[in-house]
């Protein structure tokens, strides 16, 4: 009746935990591989899969279309690469406007308030449209019309909306006891928040604003209305003339090579931020 | 039981022999191939433009598109009350499963790609492709040459065969933008971010007279040039047993010249329109 059991010297609660370990492996991958194989083998059983795979899952067009594609992803990544940083300067601009603590600046409040509540509120679609065509169709000379020029605006603007919000919740989130410990330093209010409130503030916020990332990477798609053609443009094109739906998956395919390390990137920051408060 | 399915047959058939006049006795071609027995449902674009539908209003016939509709299901067998119409995009056109409509009727250029996926008519159409412009785009110099064409910032609509055509036979030094439908590319030439855009004629001078200030028709190619021919034609779910039929009624329209009367009658403004070589 040795307590030291066989395996190299395992205690029985070990091996107890390692049984428990390979059996709820065991398990999982079984279940996993049941549902995958329920979806492989029953979705082409149904009547309609022939025509479904052939209007979605075409790998000659596949092929066709994705050289392309993947070329007219490369302007999604520009003007991504483009709003990106301006939507953080922005955001932040409206973030520390919203915080101004002297009663003479409170008009700035107000804007930033109205800002916010006017551009989360508004589908970002109608915001593309009214400044991508409406600020053009003032009558500005070329190139100053162009499409790229104001749907980007239009982007930023809406997106700033929503990073500044986020800002906030980072800014809030100091306590205010800091500011006041700040304060009786002698620094300023300015100075209270560049160098107290806002380096903690914005590291905080780093993983909230990864998400945003990932959402403005999708809705670069949406500057295709008013004229760029970029990937989803394209795919529209190739759908009509192909009369098939494939170029759009090639088209996800391409974004999900961008966005799934992204997530997961987000994922990780957020994990290790949750290990270093707790 | 048995009766009454007799009667009911005696009482089908009577109407069809009135309705179709003895001239077009062909109602048996099209007999339980239709979506709803004894209609004929046929979609159109929402919303379908002139002068292919007058007033977004197929029912009333009128319009180049409506009126062949009636015309077709009229030597098909069908009373002007046994034709539904229904709306589709062209997205629920092409989908794959089921359609819900006998034949789709949106100016739809016949191409190989596409009959692979959907089956098209014989063509009720020839169309000849049109340049849309301003008139500040035309005192700015440019003329219905290709070379002069080739300068201009170009725009389309991104659903229409005018994509590959601006690419393959203009090849404008900039590449051309493309949008959702016709009031977008009408709205990007206001904002002048766009100098031209290429249209089916008939829609090209209806948006040029009606939908843009200033709007111009610099030019066209000619319906019957050798390289991709534009060819509108009647779209049906792939394998579709009512083709044959449908053919039957185009090929008939197109030889005793009704489809050259009905052209005549809604597309005639056409004309006079310069080529370009």
């Amino acid at each position: 009746m040795a307590n030291s059991g066989v395996g190299g010297g395992l205690t029985r609660r070990q091996l107890f935990e390692r049984r428990a370990r390979r059996r709820a492996l065991i398990i999982a991958s079984t279940s996993s591989l049941a549902v995958v194989l329920a979806i492989v083998l029953l979705v082409p059983l149904a009547p309609g899969w022939e025509a479904v795979k052939n209007s979605f899952f075409n790998g000659e067009v596949f092929l066709r279309t994705f050289p392309t594609l993947l070329r007219a992803f490369l302007l999604d990544m520009l003007i991504f690469a483009w709003c990106a940083p301006l939507i953080a300067i922005w955001a932040l601009v409206i973030a520390i406007c919203r915080d101004v603590q002297s009663p003479a600046l409170y008009p700035l409040r107000i804007f930033a308030t109205i800002y916010t509540d006017v551009f989360r509120g508004v589908p970002v679609i109608l915001v593309v449209y009214l400044i991508g065509f409406g600020v053009p169709g003032l009558g500005l000379p070329r190139p100053w019309n162009s499409p790229y020029i104001w749907g980007s605006l239009a982007l930023i603007l809406t997106y700033s909306a929503y990073v500044a919000e986020i800002y906030r919740s980072g800014i809030e989130s100091i306590h205010a006891s800091q500011r006041a410990a700040a304060h009786s330093l002698g620094l300023s209010g300015a100075d209270v928040m560049r160098f107290v409130i806002l380096p903690q503030a914005v590291r905080r916020v780093v993983p909230a604003n990864m998400n945003m990332l990932i959402a403005l990477q999708k809705d670069v798609a949406l500057l295709s209305f008013i004229g760029p053609v970029e990937i989803f443009r394209q795919a529209g094109v190739y759908k009509s003339l192909l009369a098939n739906f494939t170029p759009y998956v090639v088209a996800a395919v391409i974004f999900l090579a961008i966005t799934v390390p992204a997530t997961r990137f987000a994922d990780a920051l957020l994990a290790r931020q949750n290990r270093a408060r707790s | 039981m048995v009766r009454s399915r007799i009667l009911g047959a005696t009482g089908i058939a009577l109407v069809l022999a009135f309705s179709a006049g003895g001239a077009y006795a062909a109602g048996d071609c099209a007999a339980g191939k239709t979506i709803t027995d004894g209609v004929l449902t046929i979609a159109t674009g929402n919303p379908a433009y002139f002068p292919w539908v007058i007033d977004d209003a197929p029912e009333t016939g009128k319009g180049f598109e409506a009126a062949v509709a009636y015309e077709v299901a009229m030597r098909m067998g069908f009373d002007a009350d046994q034709v539904a119409w229904t709306r589709t995009s062209f997205d629920q056109a092409i989908q794959p499963g089921a359609k819900d409509f006998d034949f789709n009727m949106q100016q739809y250029s016949i191409t190989a790609d596409r009959e692979k996926v959907v089956d098209f008519s014989v063509p009720y159409y020839h169309a000849p492709m049109a340049v849309l412009t301003t008139q500040s785009v035309v005192d700015g110099g440019a003329a219905p040459t290709l070379s002069s064409l080739a300068g201009l910032v170009w725009g389309a609509d991104s659903n229409t065969t005018a994509v590959p055509m601006l690419n393959e036979l203009i090849a404008p030094a900039k590449s051309p933008l493309l949008y959702n439908d016709n009031t977008d590319v009408v709205e990007a030439m206001k904002a002048n971010q766009i100098d031209a855009a290429l249209f089916d004629l008939p829609t090209a001078l209806y948006l040029g007279a009606v939908v843009l200030d200033g709007g111009v028709i610099l030019g066209q190619f000619p319906a019957d040039r050798s390289e991709n021919p534009d060819r509108f034609g009647l779209l049906m779910e792939k394998g579709n047993p009512l083709k044959a039929c449908v053919d039957d009624a185009l090929n008939a329209m197109t030889e005793d010249g009704t489809l050259a009367g009905i052209e005549a009658t809604w597309l005639s403004q056409n004309t006079g329109v310069p080529v370009i070589e």
